[in-house]
């Protein structure tokens, strides 16, 4: 079994290693997943970040953290990365990073917003824009563990054209028993969607999570202020604070 | 300038930077604010990086519970705004 950092066990010191690009898969128009093998990759848990260095020919370098899209799987590792405007480090990732190019990845990061394949309790997953990523890598580590807890996912998008991951998502809602899947519009839906566009509310938490009397574990990730809007509506609703896990990417998010 | 009230990303930013001085992961620690008083995750600090280095704050009172700053040789570290870290660790 691969060697998998947990929280609070001692684990050696992480180094920075060169990861090559050996393919990527076009999510969206501005998300793309970077398929990067990483000699010597120790294993992750689904939840789990990486930071991401670049260094530019004149020695200036810059870091970005990233989640991992996939559970571990040997020496391949998935990133989504969605492109910001005026970020430095996803454009690059994003568009310019081409297949056998180096990056300088360290990792895997975080013990806090991470799932195990081996817990039974219900689980509430709440991404808003590419803050599916990290709940994507734990809807496919149940699967690979042929787990049976109970997930429900909200995932908030702007369009249809901004869903990351549709189709594995459509097939997973079908095939993975025991996940229900509920796609908020904020801006424009399908035709004949059920759900008129809006922000994700109260009344949709409530409808699509779970009762807090069931003691989910909800993990939230999103944008910030989306992060705080979802967070507060779950203690509204009687959630205990303890098991609300949130994950935000700030302003500099790229 | 307009000012964004959101300006400011969470704890697990600190988790890469902190694995270079810490032998487990500190975001999952619980810290107790010297302020106020309350705890929390370091994983659910308000952080900001747009200072040089890392800044992070109480969610509850906003007081500054821990600065990192890193330089090509060396790491800063203040924890005077934190009064305790209890790291879950496996038994000993």
């Amino acid at each position: 079994m691969a060697r998998t950092a947990l929280p609070g066990r001692l684990s050696p010191r992480l180094e920075w290693r060169v990861a090559t690009l050996a393919d990527f898969v076009d999510e969206t128009a501005t998300a793309r997943t970077l398929l990067l093998d990483v000699p010597g990759w120790p294993g992750h848990l689904p939840g789990q970040h990486v930071d991401v260095r670049l260094t530019d020919e004149d020695g200036y370098s810059t870091q970005r953290s990233y989640s991992l899209a996939a559970p571990a799987d040997g020496e391949r590792v998935e990133l989504t990365i969605q492109r910001v405007e005026d970020g430095e480090v996803s454009p690059y990732l994003a568009d310019t990073l081409a297949v056998g190019d180096p990056i300088e990845l360290r990792g895997p990061v975080g013990g806090w917003f991470l799932w195990h394949p081996s817990r039974t309790a219900p689980v509430l997953l709440v991404g808003g824009g590419s803050g599916i990523v990290p709940l994507m890598a734990m809807v496919r580590a149940r699967r690979q563990a042929r787990s049976r807890a109970p997930f429900r996912l909200i995932y908030s998008v702007r369009t249809p054209m901004d869903l990351i991951y549709a189709s594995e998502l459509r097939r997973s809602a079908r095939d993975d028993g025991g996940l229900d899947i509920t796609t908020v519009y904020t801006r424009s839906a399908p035709e004949a969607w059920p759900r008129p566009p809006g922000r994700l509310g109260l009344d949709d938490i409530e409808r699509f999570g779970w009762p807090p009397q069931f003691e989910p574990t909800c993990f939230v990730c999103g944008p910030t202020g989306f992060v705080e809007h979802v967070a507060t509506t779950l203690v509204h609703l009687g959630h205990d604070p303890r098991r609300i896990r949130t994950e935000r990417f700030g302003p500099t998010g790229g | 300038m307009v000012t964004n009230a959101y300006e400011y990303e969470d704890g697990n930013a600190l988790a890469g930077p902190l694995s270079e001085l810490f032998a487990v992961d500190v975001t999952a620690a619980t810290g107790r604010c010297v302020s106020c008083g309350d705890t929390g995750r370091v994983a659910d600090l308000r952080v900001y990086v747009n200072a040089p280095g890392y800044v992070a704050r109480c969610p509850g009172c906003d007081h500054v519970m821990l600065r990192l700053v890193r330089s090509p040789d060396a790491a800063w570290l203040d924890l005077q705004g934190t009064l305790s870290l209890r790291v879950p660790m496996p038994p000993g």
